[in-house]
């Protein structure tokens, strides 16, 4: 297993430590229940024990890069559509579900278009996005936040109770350093912003953070990582559940630091090589067609309520 | 009272910094306000006046190309030194999108957006050494020197 993933500092005498290497890099249809802060796990398709009773349950998309189109990706609105589909046709309906970001690939007027109209399709009672760094570098944000950023603070950041649930979205794309290194900001304003926003909250509040850019460093070489999320965990880190959402990387990559639970959504659009396993991050290389359905996908969460329980399935798109 | 000291030791350095950069630019300076006035008072024909002329159209056989290719999320060359007057063009190779944006603020140059074999082309008219970046990379860096 690679040295970046087995960082987990935790001391509390549980081992899941050893659990976790043998299911980080697992692929699809792997069940992630979360009970009291440790993880279990079950094959998908056998997750029904620990889906059921839920109270709610609610979904993560990740990069779809409308507007990219190269190769065996040409179709990334198609694969969108159908993590989408996948997310409605689930046998617990999501209420939420989180888009965390690149939403576009080129932030064009017409790509927003399309992922208005493709979100739109979602049967959750509301969709949520934060922006990934396609969606800001063009103009700032600005096209994204008009349409996609409604109601959020800053340069898109918001958060909201939901059935006992406190949701935060962070923003890490927009303030990013020119040259110093590839990582994400979240910013002083910002993290201020977090601190208040957490402060009057019980310590058994379960909260749920999604953010573009992962908030923890797996591979600061190629910017997948935050300068500044230790002090956004430095925050969180008296709560009982925390479940961190990224995307970004386009593949999953799950860790457990003490209460705290991180992981990466795969994209609906394209995969990305394995941190250091190619000379450059961005689309894989050699990627077969029939192969691809497999690499991308979406993300359910199911929350029981009164067992600080969080279920995160991963399913792909075969 | 440490740590007034360590801060009288920053506002020493920044003001170092500061006034090595009023240097520079006051080097600069001349240089810079020849090729204007060179261009302002075209009196006299020649490939001097033409080659520092603003107009985007006006291309002289004088005037050189250099090109800088982005593959694997990298400049190449990094750093390149061209005369005053060079066009220089930029290739986007990768499957990204990338940008070469001047650090200056505000910035001399902005590529914006490069999708995949886009060109993005500069005419440097003065001289200096331009750092650029990738605005969705920001760890690409190289620089362009004019001279």
């Amino acid at each position: 297993m690679p040295e970046y993933i087995e960082k987990d500092q935790s001391t509390d005498g549980v081992n899941r430590r050893g659990f976790l290497k043998c299911m980080a890099w697992a692929g699809a249809g792997v069940v992630w229940a979360m009970k009291d802060g440790v993880l279990q796990s079950r094959a998908f398709g056998d997750d029904t024990a620990a889906l059921s009773g839920a109270d709610f349950t609610f979904a993560q998309v990740s990069d779809s890069h409308v507007g990219f189109n190269k190769g065996v990706y040409g179709d990334v609105v198609g694969t969108f559509q159908l993590a989408v589909a996948r997310i409605n046709a689930l046998a617990t309906p999501p209420s939420l579900v989180l888009h965390t970001g690149d939403l576009t690939h080129l932030s064009k007027p017409k790509e927003f278009d399309t992922v208005a109209q493709i979100m739109k399709s979602a049967k959750a009672q509301q969709v949520l996005y934060v922006p990934g760094e396609h969606d800001y570098f063009v103009d700032g944000g600005q096209q994204y936040l008009e349409r996609f950023g409604r109601g959020t603070l800053g340069t898109g950041w918001q958060s909201f109770d939901y059935k006992g649930v406190h949701f935060v979205g962070l923003v890490n794309v927009a303030n990013l350093s020119n040259g110093k290194s590839a990582l994400g900001v979240l910013g002083n304003e910002q993290l201020a912003w977090l601190q208040k926003d957490v402060a009057a909250l019980g310590s058994s509040t379960p909260i749920v953070v999604f953010a573009h850019v992962p908030l923890w460093t797996i591979y600061p070489e190629w910017g997948w990582g935050t300068e500044d999320a230790a002090q956004a965990l430095g925050y969180l880190k008296r709560f009982g559940s925390v479940t961190i959402l990224n995307g970004h990387i386009h593949q999953i990559i799950q860790k457990v630091e003490g209460k705290m639970t991180f992981h990466t959504a795969r994209s609906t659009a394209f995969p990305q090589p394995q941190p250091g396993k190619a000379e450059s991050p961005g689309p894989m290389k050699n990627v077969a067609a029939e192969q691809l359905r497999g690499m991308l996908g979406m993300t359910s969460v199911n929350y029981v309520q009164g067992h600080g329980a969080l279920a995160v399935v991963d399913a792909t798109l075969m | 009272m440490q740590r007034f000291r360590l801060m009288n030791v920053y506002v020493a350095a920044v003001l170092l910094l500061l006034a090595v950069a009023i240097a520079t630019v006051t080097s600069l300076r001349p240089t810079r306000a020849d090729a204007t006035s060179t261009n302002a008072d075209s009196i006299s024909g020649g490939d001097a006046v033409k080659l520092s002329s603003n107009s985007a159209s006006t291309q002289t056989k004088a005037t050189k190309q250099a090109a800088v290719a982005i593959d694997d999320f990298k400049f190449t060359p990094r750093e390149l030194s061209v005369a005053v007057g060079d066009t220089v063009t930029w290739v986007n190779h990768d499957d990204v999108p990338h940008t070469a944006t001047s650090k200056d603020d505000p910035a001399a140059f902005d590529s914006k957006a490069l999708d995949t074999d886009d060109k993005y082309s500069f005419t440097f008219t003065k001289p200096g050494t331009y750092r650029y970046y990738c605005k969705v990379h920001t760890h690409m860096t190289g620089s362009i020197i004019v001279k």
